[in-house]
């Protein structure tokens, strides 16, 4: 399958700020990939750009093989998005709201009643269809704005800070749609949030951003060997006595131990070598009650990348 | 160019527009005034005041027809001064007035559609949508145009009525509207509804709130003035040829600064304002 976006040195500036700085990278069909960073990033420039709403200044970008500059029309034919806020009329109801986004991504008139009773049916909002979207909750907006994104049945979904100034219950709400959209439907997913946990959770791989640059770029695994080449692992026994540690040194790849009571910690090269690292505890009769490698979060990344300000 | 879109643009406003009672609040109350509080006055005052008074005051309006060019006087020929006034002041004088009602219906629902949806944060949504810039354009164009000519054009309706039923027994029948008025209805109002939101849209795209571009767009206002001004010195009097230049150089006009704004308007600049 062909990649849906290619973006090359993109560069966008406002006056003297560099909004996007240099952004180069590619996102694949079913892919839900993160665009991470504080505000001020460029995360919705990036998307504005992609979308053909704002010209570059500089580089080039293509989605669906279409440049946004000259086919923007097209490529929003193909792209829904999800806005920072939501964006609704909300002199309007949400049946009106629905309806008029359906008509504009060129859903024939026949067919447009129906798909907004799916859409509405599909985020639970049809108890309230009727109704204007001023009488809604932040949650049930986000939804319909999500809905709107959705109804011409985009093969790519730009997210915009999804669960921005939701209630944790309705933001968790928003994530499963998100993930079910993403794990049943196939659908490519660009998620721009500041929302480490979320983009944890959501994203194949992220683009780290700070000022407009990609600072690191790959999925949690391909980012956590970059930054930490060596890996801990964490071995608790049974009892202290238990904890030796003898003619682990001499195995290859083991760095260092340390004993700390029942827990030992084993410094190794790679993720590969803690299965000899248990092989030999297991040939030593060592009672080993749990074995824990130690795993880096999103978070660690980020703000070890964002002091760095390096990939 | 997608019609589909343009139309559900322009219905979109208007359902938008109908829910906002300060934009269209305007749209009930001035009518009422043009086409009913302002005939009665003047159609029903001069048979009820003393006949002294009536001309005591009409000797200043005689000398005020006598300004009007001499195709237009000779409507007053065999008159009596009550009959004189009231044609005078429904026939003539209230007739520019009329022109106030396009320009400002263009001008509220173009400012509250371009800045308007700017100031609620849904513009960005609209942008996102394949709409071209044209389309967008054009639907907005034709939220306002529509309801300012369909207003523009009630009001004269219920004027003609008002008119006609309040001086039926004074006028001896079914006078108005006089052969003036049918330019004025149907060539010079639409282009003055071109002409409004022509320069408001022009105006909103630069503009951050409603207040903003509407208050710059509602100066047209001085237009309206002019020709009142104008009719009332005897400058210019709104006959058939008048009228018809007036409407063409309005068309003219509207239609250039309609075409300036097409070209001129892209999404891009939007987007850096939101």
């Amino acid at each position: 399958m062909t990649t849906i976006i290619e973006v090359t040195q993109l560069e966008r500036t406002f006056g003297e700020n560099r909004a996007v700085d240099g952004m180069t990278f590619t996102v694949e069909p079913g892919e839900v990939f993160g665009l991470l960073g504080p505000n001020g990033a460029g995360k919705t420039t990036t998307v504005r750009l992609l979308n053909g709403i704002l010209p570059p200044s500089g580089g080039s970008a293509r989605v669906f093989g279409l440049d946004p500059v000259t086919e923007g029309d097209q490529v929003r034919q193909r792209t829904g998005v999800l806005t920072e806020t939501p964006a609704l009329y909300e002199r309007l109801t949400a049946r009106d709201n629905l309806a008029f986004f359906g008509t504009l991504t060129g859903i024939p008139a026949a067919d447009l009643p129906r798909r907004v009773d799916e859409m509405l049916e599909f985020f639970e909002l049809s108890a309230r269809a009727d109704d204007k979207v001023e009488t809604f909750s932040k949650g049930m907006k986000q939804r319909l704005a999500l809905a709107r994104a959705l109804i011409h049945k985009p093969p790519l979904l730009f997210l915009d800070e999804p669960t921005s100034g939701l209630d944790p219950e309705a933001a968790q709400h928003v994530n499963g749609l998100i993930a079910d959209l993403s794990h049943q439907n196939g659908q490519t997913i660009v998620l721009a949030t500041h929302n480490l946990l979320e983009a944890q959770r959501l994203c194949d791989r992220v683009a780290i951003m700070n000022r407009g640059r990609i600072l690191a770029l790959g999925s949690l695994d391909e980012l956590s060997r970059k930054l930490w080449p060596v890996t801990w692992v964490d071995v608790d026994f049974y009892s202290p006595g238990n904890a030796a540690s003898g003619g682990l040194e001499s195995l290859r790849g083991v760095i260092q131990v340390e004993h700390n009571g029942s827990r030992l910690s084993v410094q190794v090269e790679s993720r590969e070598i803690i299965p000899q690292v248990i092989r030999r505890l297991v040939e030593m009769d060592a009672s080993v009650l749990r074995v824990n490698p130690r795993d880096y979060t999103l978070e660690d990344i980020y703000f070890t990348l964002q002091k760095a300000g390096v990939s | 160019m997608n019609w589909r879109s343009i139309w559900a643009i322009a219905r979109k406003d208007l359902k938008e527009v109908r829910q906002n009672k300060a934009a269209w609040m305007p749209a009930v109350i001035v009518p009422v005034i043009f086409a009913v509080v302002m005939p009665l006055a003047f159609i029903l005052l001069p048979q009820m005041i003393p006949v002294e008074d009536i001309e005591r005051e009409l000797g200043d309006m005689q000398q005020m027809i006598e300004l009007l060019p001499p195709q237009l006087a000779s409507v007053f020929a065999g008159l009596g001064l009550e009959q004189a006034f009231v044609l005078y002041m429904a026939g003539f004088m209230l007739a520019p007035l009329f022109l106030i009602m396009p320009l400002m219906f263009a001008s509220i629902v173009g400012a509250e559609s371009f800045v308007g949806e700017r100031e609620r944060k849904t513009m960005e949504a609209l942008l996102y949508t394949p709409a071209s810039d044209t389309e967008l354009f054009l639907g907005k164009v034709l939220a306002a145009v529509v309801p300012a000519i369909g207003i523009s054009w009630l009001t004269y309706v219920v004027y003609i009525v008002v008119v006609n039923a309040a001086g039926f027994n004074l006028m001896g029948g079914i006078w108005f509207p006089l052969p003036t008025w049918w330019p004025l209805m149907f060539w010079v109002t639409p282009a003055f509804a071109l002409l409004g939101i022509s320069a408001t849209v022009l105006v909103s795209s630069r503009t951050r709130t409603f207040m903003e571009a509407y208050q710059l767009s509602g100066s047209l206002v001085v237009l309206v003035l002019a020709i009142v001004i104008g009719q009332v010195t005897g400058v210019i009097a709104l006959s058939i040829l008048t009228g018809m230049l007036i409407g063409a150089v309005l068309w003219v006009v509207g239609g250039v600064l309609l075409y300036f704004s097409i070209r001129m308007f892209k999404r891009s600049q939007l987007v850096a304002k939101l």
